[in-house]
Protein backbone atom coordinates (compact mmCIF):
# COMPACT_ATOMS: atom_id res chain seq x y z
CA UNK A 1 0.00 0.00 0.00
CA UNK A 2 1.30 3.46 -0.85
CA UNK A 3 1.06 5.79 2.10
CA UNK A 4 -1.11 8.79 1.42
CA UNK A 5 -0.17 12.19 2.75
CA UNK A 6 -2.50 13.84 5.27
CA UNK A 7 -3.46 16.34 2.60
CA UNK A 8 -4.44 13.63 0.11
CA UNK A 9 -6.42 11.81 2.79
CA UNK A 10 -8.25 15.01 3.73
CA UNK A 11 -9.08 15.60 0.08
CA UNK A 12 -10.46 12.09 -0.36
CA UNK A 13 -12.42 12.49 2.85
CA UNK A 14 -14.08 15.73 1.72
CA UNK A 15 -14.86 14.16 -1.68
CA UNK A 16 -16.70 11.34 0.11
CA UNK A 17 -18.64 13.84 2.20
CA UNK A 18 -19.55 15.84 -0.92
CA UNK A 19 -20.78 12.67 -2.61
CA UNK A 20 -22.95 11.93 0.46
CA UNK A 21 -21.03 8.75 1.23
CA UNK A 22 -21.29 8.03 4.96
CA UNK A 23 -18.16 7.94 7.09
CA UNK A 24 -17.84 4.75 9.18
CA UNK A 25 -15.89 4.21 12.44
CA UNK A 26 -12.62 2.81 11.07
CA UNK A 27 -12.43 5.12 8.05
CA UNK A 28 -9.77 7.81 8.02
CA UNK A 29 -11.16 11.14 9.26
CA UNK A 30 -9.60 14.49 10.18
CA UNK A 31 -8.88 14.83 13.86
CA UNK A 32 -11.13 17.87 14.17
CA UNK A 33 -14.04 15.98 12.52
CA UNK A 34 -13.60 13.26 15.15
CA UNK A 35 -13.42 15.80 17.98
CA UNK A 36 -16.45 17.73 16.76
CA UNK A 37 -18.47 14.51 16.60
CA UNK A 38 -17.34 13.36 20.03
CA UNK A 39 -18.43 16.71 21.46
CA UNK A 40 -21.76 16.81 19.62
CA UNK A 41 -22.81 13.17 20.07
CA UNK A 42 -21.79 13.00 23.73
CA UNK A 43 -23.59 16.27 24.42
CA UNK A 44 -26.63 14.78 22.75
CA UNK A 45 -26.32 11.58 24.83
CA UNK A 46 -26.00 13.56 28.05
CA UNK A 47 -29.11 15.57 27.13
CA UNK A 48 -31.13 12.37 26.80
CA UNK A 49 -29.94 11.14 30.18
CA UNK A 50 -30.27 14.42 32.10
CA UNK A 51 -33.61 14.96 30.32
CA UNK A 52 -35.04 12.04 32.29
CA UNK A 53 -34.75 14.02 35.54
CA UNK A 54 -37.35 16.81 35.05
CA UNK A 55 -39.88 14.30 33.71
CA UNK A 56 -39.07 11.60 36.25
CA UNK A 57 -40.09 14.18 38.83
CA UNK A 58 -43.76 13.62 37.83
CA UNK A 59 -43.93 9.83 37.39
CA UNK A 60 -45.28 9.20 40.88
CA UNK A 61 -47.71 12.11 40.58
CA UNK A 62 -49.14 11.51 37.09
CA UNK A 63 -52.89 12.21 37.23
CA UNK A 64 -54.01 8.77 35.96
CA UNK A 65 -52.70 5.26 35.39
CA UNK A 66 -52.75 5.90 31.62
CA UNK A 67 -50.65 9.05 31.96
CA UNK A 68 -48.26 7.27 34.30
CA UNK A 69 -47.74 4.32 31.94
CA UNK A 70 -47.13 6.76 29.06
CA UNK A 71 -44.67 8.88 31.03
CA UNK A 72 -42.78 5.79 32.19
CA UNK A 73 -42.50 4.55 28.61
CA UNK A 74 -41.30 7.96 27.46
CA UNK A 75 -38.64 8.24 30.16
CA UNK A 76 -37.49 4.69 29.38
CA UNK A 77 -37.14 5.70 25.73
CA UNK A 78 -34.93 8.64 26.73
CA UNK A 79 -32.65 6.22 28.61
CA UNK A 80 -32.50 4.06 25.48
CA UNK A 81 -31.68 7.07 23.32
CA UNK A 82 -28.88 8.03 25.67
CA UNK A 83 -27.49 4.49 25.34
CA UNK A 84 -27.62 4.46 21.51
CA UNK A 85 -25.74 7.74 21.52
CA UNK A 86 -23.11 6.67 24.08
CA UNK A 87 -22.45 3.63 21.85
CA UNK A 88 -22.10 5.92 18.83
CA UNK A 89 -19.65 8.09 20.77
CA UNK A 90 -17.60 5.03 21.67
CA UNK A 91 -17.16 4.13 17.99
CA UNK A 92 -14.97 7.26 17.76
CA UNK A 93 -12.46 5.78 20.17
CA UNK A 94 -13.38 7.31 23.53
CA UNK A 95 -14.35 5.27 26.56
CA UNK A 96 -17.86 5.49 27.94
CA UNK A 97 -16.63 6.10 31.44
CA UNK A 98 -14.49 9.08 30.36
CA UNK A 99 -17.45 10.46 28.42
CA UNK A 100 -19.67 10.28 31.48
CA UNK A 101 -16.98 11.77 33.70
CA UNK A 102 -16.76 14.73 31.31
CA UNK A 103 -20.44 15.42 31.98
CA UNK A 104 -19.94 15.22 35.73
CA UNK A 105 -16.91 17.52 35.74
CA UNK A 106 -18.79 20.08 33.61
CA UNK A 107 -16.34 19.74 30.73
CA UNK A 108 -19.12 18.73 28.36
CA UNK A 109 -22.60 20.30 28.45
CA UNK A 110 -26.10 19.02 27.88
CA UNK A 111 -29.12 20.85 26.50
CA UNK A 112 -29.75 23.92 28.66
CA UNK A 113 -33.53 23.31 28.61
CA UNK A 114 -33.18 20.60 31.28
CA UNK A 115 -31.97 23.16 33.79
CA UNK A 116 -35.51 24.48 34.14
CA UNK A 117 -37.75 22.95 36.82
CA UNK A 118 -41.02 21.07 36.20
CA UNK A 119 -43.34 22.88 38.62
CA UNK A 120 -46.75 21.56 37.53
CA UNK A 121 -48.23 18.63 35.59
CA UNK A 122 -48.75 20.98 32.63
CA UNK A 123 -44.96 21.25 32.37
CA UNK A 124 -44.92 17.59 31.33
CA UNK A 125 -47.30 18.52 28.52
CA UNK A 126 -45.19 21.52 27.51
CA UNK A 127 -41.99 19.45 27.53
CA UNK A 128 -43.44 16.68 25.37
CA UNK A 129 -44.98 19.09 22.90
CA UNK A 130 -42.39 21.90 22.73
CA UNK A 131 -39.11 20.46 24.00
CA UNK A 132 -39.47 17.12 22.22
CA UNK A 133 -40.91 19.01 19.25
CA UNK A 134 -37.79 21.16 19.06
CA UNK A 135 -35.57 18.12 19.56
CA UNK A 136 -37.34 16.25 16.74
CA UNK A 137 -36.88 19.22 14.39
CA UNK A 138 -33.16 19.00 15.07
CA UNK A 139 -32.98 15.20 15.02
CA UNK A 140 -34.87 14.70 11.76
CA UNK A 141 -32.22 16.87 10.12
CA UNK A 142 -29.50 14.77 11.78
CA UNK A 143 -30.81 11.52 10.25
CA UNK A 144 -28.81 12.59 7.18
CA UNK A 145 -25.64 13.50 9.08
CA UNK A 146 -22.38 12.29 7.53
CA UNK A 147 -21.23 9.93 10.31
CA UNK A 148 -22.89 6.52 9.88
CA UNK A 149 -23.36 5.44 13.52
CA UNK A 150 -24.78 8.85 14.47
CA UNK A 151 -27.18 8.87 11.51
CA UNK A 152 -28.40 5.34 12.30
CA UNK A 153 -28.99 6.21 15.97
CA UNK A 154 -30.95 9.28 14.85
CA UNK A 155 -33.22 7.28 12.56
CA UNK A 156 -34.15 4.98 15.42
CA UNK A 157 -34.59 7.88 17.85
CA UNK A 158 -36.82 9.85 15.48
CA UNK A 159 -39.12 6.85 14.99
CA UNK A 160 -39.54 6.58 18.75
CA UNK A 161 -39.83 10.29 19.51
CA UNK A 162 -42.93 10.93 17.45
CA UNK A 163 -45.13 9.56 20.25
CA UNK A 164 -43.35 11.79 22.76
CA UNK A 165 -44.53 14.97 21.10
CA UNK A 166 -48.06 13.67 20.60
CA UNK A 167 -48.47 12.66 24.23
CA UNK A 168 -47.35 16.14 25.31
CA UNK A 169 -49.77 17.86 22.97
CA UNK A 170 -52.54 15.56 24.19
CA UNK A 171 -51.86 16.64 27.80
CA UNK A 172 -52.03 20.30 26.75
CA UNK A 173 -55.24 19.71 24.76
CA UNK A 174 -56.89 17.97 27.71
CA UNK A 175 -55.96 20.81 30.06
CA UNK A 176 -57.21 23.43 27.58
CA UNK A 177 -60.55 21.59 27.43
CA UNK A 178 -60.73 21.56 31.22
CA UNK A 179 -61.52 24.09 33.95
CA UNK A 180 -60.35 27.68 34.06
CA UNK A 181 -57.61 26.69 36.54
CA UNK A 182 -56.41 23.93 34.19
CA UNK A 183 -56.29 26.32 31.23
CA UNK A 184 -54.27 28.78 33.32
CA UNK A 185 -51.88 26.01 34.31
CA UNK A 186 -51.34 25.07 30.66
CA UNK A 187 -50.78 28.70 29.64
CA UNK A 188 -48.33 29.19 32.51
CA UNK A 189 -46.30 26.16 31.36
CA UNK A 190 -46.37 27.54 27.80
CA UNK A 191 -45.13 30.92 29.07
CA UNK A 192 -42.19 29.35 30.90
CA UNK A 193 -41.15 26.82 28.23
CA UNK A 194 -41.61 28.77 24.99
CA UNK A 195 -38.44 30.88 25.05
CA UNK A 196 -36.14 28.17 26.47
CA UNK A 197 -37.44 25.88 23.68
CA UNK A 198 -36.38 28.43 21.05
CA UNK A 199 -32.96 28.59 22.73
CA UNK A 200 -32.56 24.81 22.29
CA UNK A 201 -31.48 25.39 18.68
CA UNK A 202 -28.38 27.15 19.96
CA UNK A 203 -26.87 30.56 19.23
CA UNK A 204 -27.89 32.47 16.13
CA UNK A 205 -25.93 31.62 12.97
CA UNK A 206 -23.86 34.79 13.24
CA UNK A 207 -22.71 33.76 16.73
CA UNK A 208 -22.36 30.01 16.24
CA UNK A 209 -18.69 29.17 16.05
CA UNK A 210 -19.13 25.56 14.90
CA UNK A 211 -21.84 25.93 12.28
CA UNK A 212 -19.80 26.72 9.19
CA UNK A 213 -17.33 23.83 9.51
CA UNK A 214 -20.07 21.42 10.60
CA UNK A 215 -22.12 22.30 7.53
CA UNK A 216 -19.11 21.67 5.26
CA UNK A 217 -18.61 18.26 6.85
CA UNK A 218 -22.35 17.65 6.65
CA UNK A 219 -22.48 16.87 10.34
CA UNK A 220 -25.16 19.54 10.43
CA UNK A 221 -27.49 19.82 7.45
CA UNK A 222 -29.35 22.99 8.51
CA UNK A 223 -28.27 26.03 10.51
CA UNK A 224 -29.59 26.83 13.99
CA UNK A 225 -31.69 29.73 12.73
CA UNK A 226 -33.26 27.68 9.91
CA UNK A 227 -34.34 24.99 12.34
CA UNK A 228 -35.59 27.54 14.88
CA UNK A 229 -37.73 29.18 12.19
CA UNK A 230 -39.22 25.81 11.16
CA UNK A 231 -40.06 25.13 14.79
CA UNK A 232 -41.84 28.47 15.24
CA UNK A 233 -43.76 28.00 11.99
CA UNK A 234 -44.88 24.53 13.03
CA UNK A 235 -45.75 25.39 16.64
CA UNK A 236 -47.78 28.58 16.27
CA UNK A 237 -50.80 26.97 14.53
CA UNK A 238 -50.64 24.08 17.03
CA UNK A 239 -50.89 26.55 19.93
CA UNK A 240 -53.70 28.49 18.28
CA UNK A 241 -55.72 25.34 17.61
CA UNK A 242 -56.13 24.64 21.32
CA UNK A 243 -56.31 28.28 22.44
CA UNK A 244 -52.79 28.73 23.88
CA UNK A 245 -51.16 32.11 23.46
CA UNK A 246 -47.50 32.40 22.39
CA UNK A 247 -45.81 34.68 24.96
CA UNK A 248 -44.28 36.95 22.34
CA UNK A 249 -45.86 40.35 21.52
CA UNK A 250 -43.74 40.60 18.37
CA UNK A 251 -44.92 37.34 16.86
CA UNK A 252 -46.69 37.85 13.56
CA UNK A 253 -47.08 36.19 10.18
CA UNK A 254 -44.86 37.71 7.50
CA UNK A 255 -46.59 37.21 4.17
CA UNK A 256 -43.55 38.23 2.13
CA UNK A 257 -41.19 35.75 3.85
CA UNK A 258 -43.80 33.04 4.21
CA UNK A 259 -42.69 32.63 7.84
CA UNK A 260 -43.58 33.96 11.27
CA UNK A 261 -41.49 36.87 12.55
CA UNK A 262 -40.72 36.56 16.23
CA UNK A 263 -39.20 38.69 18.99
CA UNK A 264 -35.58 38.79 20.10
CA UNK A 265 -34.29 35.90 22.20
CA UNK A 266 -32.76 36.78 25.57
CA UNK A 267 -29.29 35.40 24.86
CA UNK A 268 -28.03 36.67 28.20
CA UNK A 269 -30.35 34.16 29.87
CA UNK A 270 -29.17 31.42 27.51
CA UNK A 271 -25.48 31.97 28.30
CA UNK A 272 -26.22 32.21 32.01
CA UNK A 273 -27.97 28.84 31.97
CA UNK A 274 -25.31 27.22 29.75
CA UNK A 275 -22.67 28.63 32.08
CA UNK A 276 -24.13 26.79 35.05
CA UNK A 277 -26.40 29.44 36.56
CA UNK A 278 -29.82 28.10 35.52
CA UNK A 279 -32.40 27.21 38.16
CA UNK A 280 -31.48 23.49 38.33
CA UNK A 281 -27.94 23.05 36.94
CA UNK A 282 -26.43 22.05 40.26
CA UNK A 283 -29.26 19.69 41.16
CA UNK A 284 -29.09 17.91 37.78
CA UNK A 285 -25.36 17.19 37.93
CA UNK A 286 -25.57 16.18 41.59
CA UNK A 287 -28.27 13.65 40.71
CA UNK A 288 -26.09 12.14 37.96
CA UNK A 289 -22.96 11.98 40.13
CA UNK A 290 -24.95 10.39 42.95
CA UNK A 291 -26.37 7.76 40.59
CA UNK A 292 -22.88 6.88 39.39
CA UNK A 293 -21.31 6.74 42.83
CA UNK A 294 -24.11 4.79 44.46
CA UNK A 295 -24.17 2.30 41.58
CA UNK A 296 -20.44 1.65 41.77
CA UNK A 297 -20.68 -1.38 44.06
CA UNK A 298 -23.41 -2.91 41.88
CA UNK A 299 -21.26 -2.61 38.77
CA UNK A 300 -18.27 -4.08 40.60
CA UNK A 301 -20.32 -6.95 42.01
CA UNK A 302 -21.75 -7.77 38.56
CA UNK A 303 -18.23 -7.85 37.10
CA UNK A 304 -16.94 -10.05 39.94
CA UNK A 305 -19.88 -12.42 39.43
CA UNK A 306 -19.23 -12.57 35.68
CA UNK A 307 -15.53 -13.38 36.24
CA UNK A 308 -16.34 -16.07 38.77
CA UNK A 309 -18.82 -17.81 36.47
CA UNK A 310 -16.66 -17.64 33.37
CA UNK A 311 -15.60 -21.16 32.60
CA UNK B 1 -11.24 2.74 37.08
CA UNK B 2 -11.57 1.94 33.40
CA UNK B 3 -10.44 -1.61 34.11
CA UNK B 4 -13.75 -2.06 35.89
CA UNK B 5 -15.72 -0.95 32.86
CA UNK B 6 -18.07 -3.65 31.61
CA UNK B 7 -17.09 -5.14 28.25
CA UNK B 8 -18.68 -3.92 25.02
CA UNK B 9 -21.07 -6.23 23.14
CA UNK B 10 -22.42 -6.03 19.60
CA UNK B 11 -26.12 -6.74 19.19
CA UNK B 12 -27.72 -8.55 16.23
CA UNK B 13 -31.47 -8.91 15.84
CA UNK B 14 -33.65 -11.14 13.66
CA UNK B 15 -36.66 -8.94 12.99
CA UNK B 16 -38.85 -11.81 11.81
CA UNK B 17 -38.74 -15.48 10.95
CA UNK B 18 -37.04 -16.00 7.58
CA UNK B 19 -34.69 -13.01 7.79
CA UNK B 20 -31.03 -12.79 8.84
CA UNK B 21 -29.88 -11.39 12.14
CA UNK B 22 -28.76 -7.84 11.48
CA UNK B 23 -26.38 -5.62 13.45
CA UNK B 24 -28.32 -2.91 15.32
CA UNK B 25 -25.79 -1.40 17.73
CA UNK B 26 -23.80 -2.11 20.83
CA UNK B 27 -24.03 -1.95 24.60
CA UNK B 28 -22.07 -2.65 27.76
CA UNK B 29 -22.77 -5.58 30.07
CA UNK B 30 -20.88 -7.63 32.64
CA UNK B 31 -21.67 -11.01 31.02
CA UNK B 32 -23.54 -12.62 28.13
CA UNK B 33 -26.78 -13.08 30.04
CA UNK B 34 -26.88 -9.42 31.07
CA UNK B 35 -25.98 -8.40 27.52
CA UNK B 36 -29.01 -10.32 26.21
CA UNK B 37 -31.34 -8.76 28.77
CA UNK B 38 -30.01 -5.27 28.12
CA UNK B 39 -30.27 -5.82 24.37
CA UNK B 40 -33.93 -6.70 24.81
CA UNK B 41 -34.58 -3.52 26.82
CA UNK B 42 -32.48 -1.19 24.69
CA UNK B 43 -33.14 -2.48 21.16
CA UNK B 44 -36.54 -4.21 21.13
CA UNK B 45 -38.98 -1.93 22.97
CA UNK B 46 -41.30 -1.88 19.94
CA UNK B 47 -41.37 -5.48 18.71
CA UNK B 48 -38.27 -5.01 16.55
CA UNK B 49 -37.23 -8.60 16.92
CA UNK B 50 -37.93 -12.24 17.68
CA UNK B 51 -34.34 -13.34 18.27
CA UNK B 52 -31.17 -11.67 19.58
CA UNK B 53 -27.47 -12.51 19.27
CA UNK B 54 -24.86 -10.76 21.38
CA UNK B 55 -21.12 -11.04 20.69
CA UNK B 56 -18.31 -9.43 22.62
CA UNK B 57 -16.93 -6.68 20.40
CA UNK B 58 -13.35 -7.67 21.18
CA UNK B 59 -13.96 -11.08 19.56
CA UNK B 60 -14.84 -9.66 16.15
CA UNK B 61 -12.17 -9.59 13.44
CA UNK B 62 -12.86 -6.95 10.82
CA UNK B 63 -11.34 -6.04 7.48
CA UNK B 64 -9.49 -2.73 7.34
CA UNK B 65 -11.32 0.00 5.38
CA UNK B 66 -7.94 1.30 4.19
CA UNK B 67 -7.42 -2.03 2.35
CA UNK B 68 -10.88 -2.17 0.84
CA UNK B 69 -9.74 -1.33 -2.69
CA UNK B 70 -7.19 -4.13 -2.84
CA UNK B 71 -9.57 -6.42 -1.03
CA UNK B 72 -12.73 -6.00 -3.05
CA UNK B 73 -11.62 -4.66 -6.41
CA UNK B 74 -10.80 -8.11 -7.89
CA UNK B 75 -14.46 -9.08 -7.81
CA UNK B 76 -15.43 -5.88 -9.67
CA UNK B 77 -13.23 -6.85 -12.60
CA UNK B 78 -14.74 -10.32 -12.99
CA UNK B 79 -17.85 -9.27 -14.83
CA UNK B 80 -18.24 -12.79 -16.27
CA UNK B 81 -19.58 -13.82 -12.85
CA UNK B 82 -22.80 -11.99 -13.70
CA UNK B 83 -25.47 -13.38 -16.06
CA UNK B 84 -25.68 -10.14 -18.06
CA UNK B 85 -22.12 -10.75 -19.37
CA UNK B 86 -23.29 -13.43 -21.82
CA UNK B 87 -24.63 -12.95 -25.36
CA UNK B 88 -27.65 -15.07 -26.12
CA UNK B 89 -29.71 -15.38 -29.32
CA UNK B 90 -32.99 -13.43 -29.43
CA UNK B 91 -36.10 -15.33 -28.52
CA UNK B 92 -34.54 -17.69 -26.04
CA UNK B 93 -36.77 -18.47 -23.07
CA UNK B 94 -36.48 -19.91 -19.55
CA UNK B 95 -32.82 -18.96 -19.11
Amino acid sequence: METLTQEKLAEKFQAKIDADIKIEPNDWMPDTYRKTLIRQISQHAHSEIVGMLPEGNWITRAPSLRRKAVLLAKVQDEAGHGLYLYSATETLGVSREDTIDDLHSGKVKYSSIFNYPTLTWADIGAIGWLVDGAAIMNQVALCRTSYGPYARAMVKICKEESFHQRQGYEIMTTLMNGTEAQREMAQDAMNRFWWPSLMMFGPSDAESKHTEQSMRWRIKRHTNDELRQSFVDASVPQAELIGLKIPDPNLKWNEARGHYDFGAIDWEEFWQVVGGNGPCNKERIEARVKAKEEGEWVREAAMAYAKKHKS
Amino acid sequence: MSTNEWPLWEVFIRSKQGLNHKHVGSLRAADAEMALQNARDVYTRRSEGISIWVVQSALITASDPADSEAYFEPSDSKVYRHPTFYDLPDGIEHM
